[in-house]
């Protein structure tokens, strides 16, 4: 068996001195889309941040394509291919469109450019109309497709995502989740998934991991989660589904 | 016809009410602080004397204001706001716009040319050194922290501190080793940005308010230094006696081998003058150029990107630390090229120039140009710096208001004004809007009021 592009081992991140992350272990295979559910709190948010190195891990080991990026600084671990679309999306509001993605591709080869800004404006053609348009002025929906746009532009090998449906209209949460299904199947990437949607992510996640608590409490295919009386519980409106 | 005249009475009887309130308020606030004055006799004791007339003439003025405000001022502003906007800017915009830029540089070039030919070789110094100079220096020190305020987004109190280091550096480099103007300019530019690297460690991980707090107080740190540290810096006396920058190894004297003589003209000091002119605009220039082109370059963007958002930059590979220290050092450099050329020209330094009353000087004419535009900060530093200095001028006011009267005193007052007016009108500064650094087809820019602010 092949080793993992991705691998979490006995993660436990704090906060002063509250622990958020008690022993994580995950990992995520080249190829494969992975999602990580759970509630409010549950630390998925800082999950993805502590692969990201901000904050750092107390305990336990992070590896990414083979080297352990524990303890890289947040700009190096991104120079490793690892690219992340965080939380509120964070894009450059006084910069355009243009510049977000130029920033976006700070790691990758400039030749490769006019390429790359193709492929992102094809898979999101709204932006291509608002290229030269600040960032700031653009609708939720618009900004977020700026956000993975810009991690894109660097050429990733992982992509991490923090809610990207997080306050958008279904039909904008069903072109994004449409992108990530595009870019995994027709280009190959690899994408971490962190929502609260849990439905959509475990129907276009090959994998699912459930956060309770600063733990990992199961894990499966995106199928069978859905399947499972106690998901259907908690994540999916009581069971009425 | 009834009811409009009965309007009008009700509102004038409010008006009245309101400046009559006014009035009242001034006359509580002035009373303690105009209405009495303490003075000390020969045996040091305090008298205390009232100054009644002039507190009723403050109050009269007050409450008339008041009224003049109510009754034809604020229902004209109201008007005004009532107005819709107008969809398309007025047709001058666009011309002047586009040679406004060529037709200052060619006035800044030609002014010592055209105050030559209107007050003579006497007359012209003045002209040249207080608004030419003068306001030059300043635009250049804005346009250098325009690099670390505007672009980077990091506040700094303490800027005044790097042009002290290229000015000390000169002055003392100059006088002990002898060495050329024009070898000690680079040399202080690199002291400058190494102090600024110095600065830029320790403040790396604070932001906005912290960040402005550890700057002023490094810029008192480098002044009380200066004063203290008398075997090196002469403390409070300062360093006179600097040597003055040479026309190529002429130097612009009396003598024989004068620039005067040498190239046969008649002695005058316009020469020298004329070429600090030259010089300082050349200064400038080079500091506008290369934030030019430093914007468009991979650095200049990420300064950009760092000022709107730091964790954003990190998770898209951009070293934030290196990007920092890059802005305060090269925003340093500048400041100490402006510092050497201060000490050059004045062939005198010390402490007193390096307040912070000058920091705030260029921090406000950062602001009120619009952080980020390079012609606001040049407006914003001909306005408050050609506004002090032509103050002095105002000689009429002496017959106004007798002869002790002194405009330069009320400089202070008048900057406040004009800034609160500034504000006022224009909260983002002058020059707002920002030029994007990259197209695919057309330039377009987009006033900064239609976009939310930046994460500070």
């Amino acid at each position: 068996m092949t080793t993992p592009l991705l691998t979490v081992r006995g993660v436990k991140t704090f906060y002063g001195r509250v622990m958020a992350l008690k022993g994580v272990d995950m990992n995520v295979n080249d190829g494969e889309i992975v999602t990580l559910i759970g509630a409010n709190g549950a630390g998925k948010s800082t999950l993805m941040m502590t692969i990201c190195g901000n904050p750092r891990a107390r305990e336990g080991t992070i590896e990414f394509a083979g080297s352990d990026i524990t303890q890289l600084p947040t700009h190096e671990i991104a120079r490793l291919k690892l690219a992340q679309a965080p939380e509120g999306r964070r894009i450059f509001s006084r910069m355009t469109v243009l510049e977000n993605l130029q920033m976006g591709a700070t790691t990758g080869a400039p030749a490769e450019f006019d390429r790359d800004l193709e492929r992102v404006l094809t898979l999101f053609p709204r932006l291509k109309q608002r290229l030269n348009q600040r960032g700031g002025t653009l609708s939720g929906g618009e900004q977020q497709m700026l956000a993975i746009a810009r991690a894109l532009m660097a050429r990733p090998r992982l992509l991490l995502l923090d809610e990207p449906s997080l306050g958008l209209a279904p039909m904008i949460v069903r072109q994004i989740f449409d992108a990530i299904k595009a870019l995994n199947a027709e280009d190959g990437l690899t994408v971490f998934l962190v929502e609260q949607n849990a439905y959509h992510a475990l129907k276009l996640a090959h994998r699912g991991y459930v956060m309770v608590n600063g733990l990992i409490t199961l894990s499966g295919s995106g199928r069978e989660l859905l399947e499972r009386p106690e998901i259907k519980q908690a994540y999916l409106e009581g069971g009425r589904a | 016809m009834q009811a409009g005249s009965q309007d009008r009475r009700v509102e004038l009887t409010r008006a009245l009410r309101d400046a009559g309130v006014t009035a009242l308020l001034a006359f509580g606030l002035f009373l303690p602080l105009i209405g009495f004055e303490t003075q000390q006799n020969i045996r040091n004791e305090l008298i205390l004397t009232t100054r009644l007339p002039l507190l009723f003439t403050i109050v009269a003025i007050v409450g008339v204001g008041r009224l003049v405000y109510s009754l034809a001022l604020d229902p004209w502003l109201k008007q005004r706001t009532m107005r819709p906007p107008q969809a398309t800017p007025s047709a001058w915009r666009a011309p002047v716009a586009k040679w406004f830029i060529p037709f200052s540089i060619g006035f800044v070039i030609a002014y010592p040319i055209i105050v030559v030919a209107i007050k003579g070789l006497g007359g012209a110094v003045k002209w040249v050194d207080n608004f030419g100079i003068q306001i030059l220096i300043y635009v250049m020190l804005g346009w250098g922290l325009n690099i670390v305020v505007g672009l980077a987004g990091l506040l700094d109190l303490g800027y005044v501190a790097f042009y002290a280091v290229g000015a000390y550096s000169y002055a003392l480099l100059a006088k002990t080793f002898g060495f050329s103007f024009w070898i000690l300019l680079p040399l202080a530019g690199l002291l400058s940005s190494f102090w600024g690297i110095l600065l830029g460690f320790p403040v790396l991980r604070l932001r906005g308010d912290y960040l402005a707090i550890v700057t002023l107080a490094f810029g008192e740190i480098i002044r009380i230094v200066l004063i203290n540290w008398v075997d090196l810096t002469n403390g409070y006396a300062g360093i006179s006696g600097i040597p003055r920058p040479t026309f190529f190894g002429i130097s612009f004297n009396a003598n024989d081998d004068g620039f005067a003589a040498v190239f046969g003209l008649e002695f005058s000091p316009i020469y020298r003058t004329i070429f600090l002119y030259y010089l300082i605009l050349a200064l400038a220039f080079l500091t506008a150029f290369v934030t030019v082109r430093l914007r468009r370059l991979p650095v200049g963007r990420a300064w950009e990107a760092l000022r709107e958002d730091e964790i954003a930059c990190r998770s898209l590979g951009i070293n934030t630390t290196n990007t920092k220290l890059t802005a305060f050092a090269m925003g340093a450099m500048f400041a100490g090229f402006a510092g050497s050329f201060f000490a050059a020209r004045q062939g005198f330094v010390s402490p007193e120039s390096f307040t912070f009353l000058e920091s705030a000087t260029i921090l406000s004419i950062v602001v009120l140009g619009g952080m980020g535009s390079q012609i606001g900060v040049a407006i914003a530093a001909i306005v408050m710096i050609g506004g002090t200095e032509i103050m002095r001028e105002l000689d009429f006011l002496k017959q106004i208001f007798g002869s002790a009267f002194d405009p330069t005193q009320y400089r202070m007052l008048l900057f406040g004004f004009a800034m609160v007016l500034i504000m006022i009108w224009k909260p983002r500064g002058l020059i707002s809007s920002r030029d994007p650094s990259v197209f695919l087809k057309e330039r377009k820019s987009i006033s900064s009021d239609l976009v939310k602010e930046g994460h500070g």
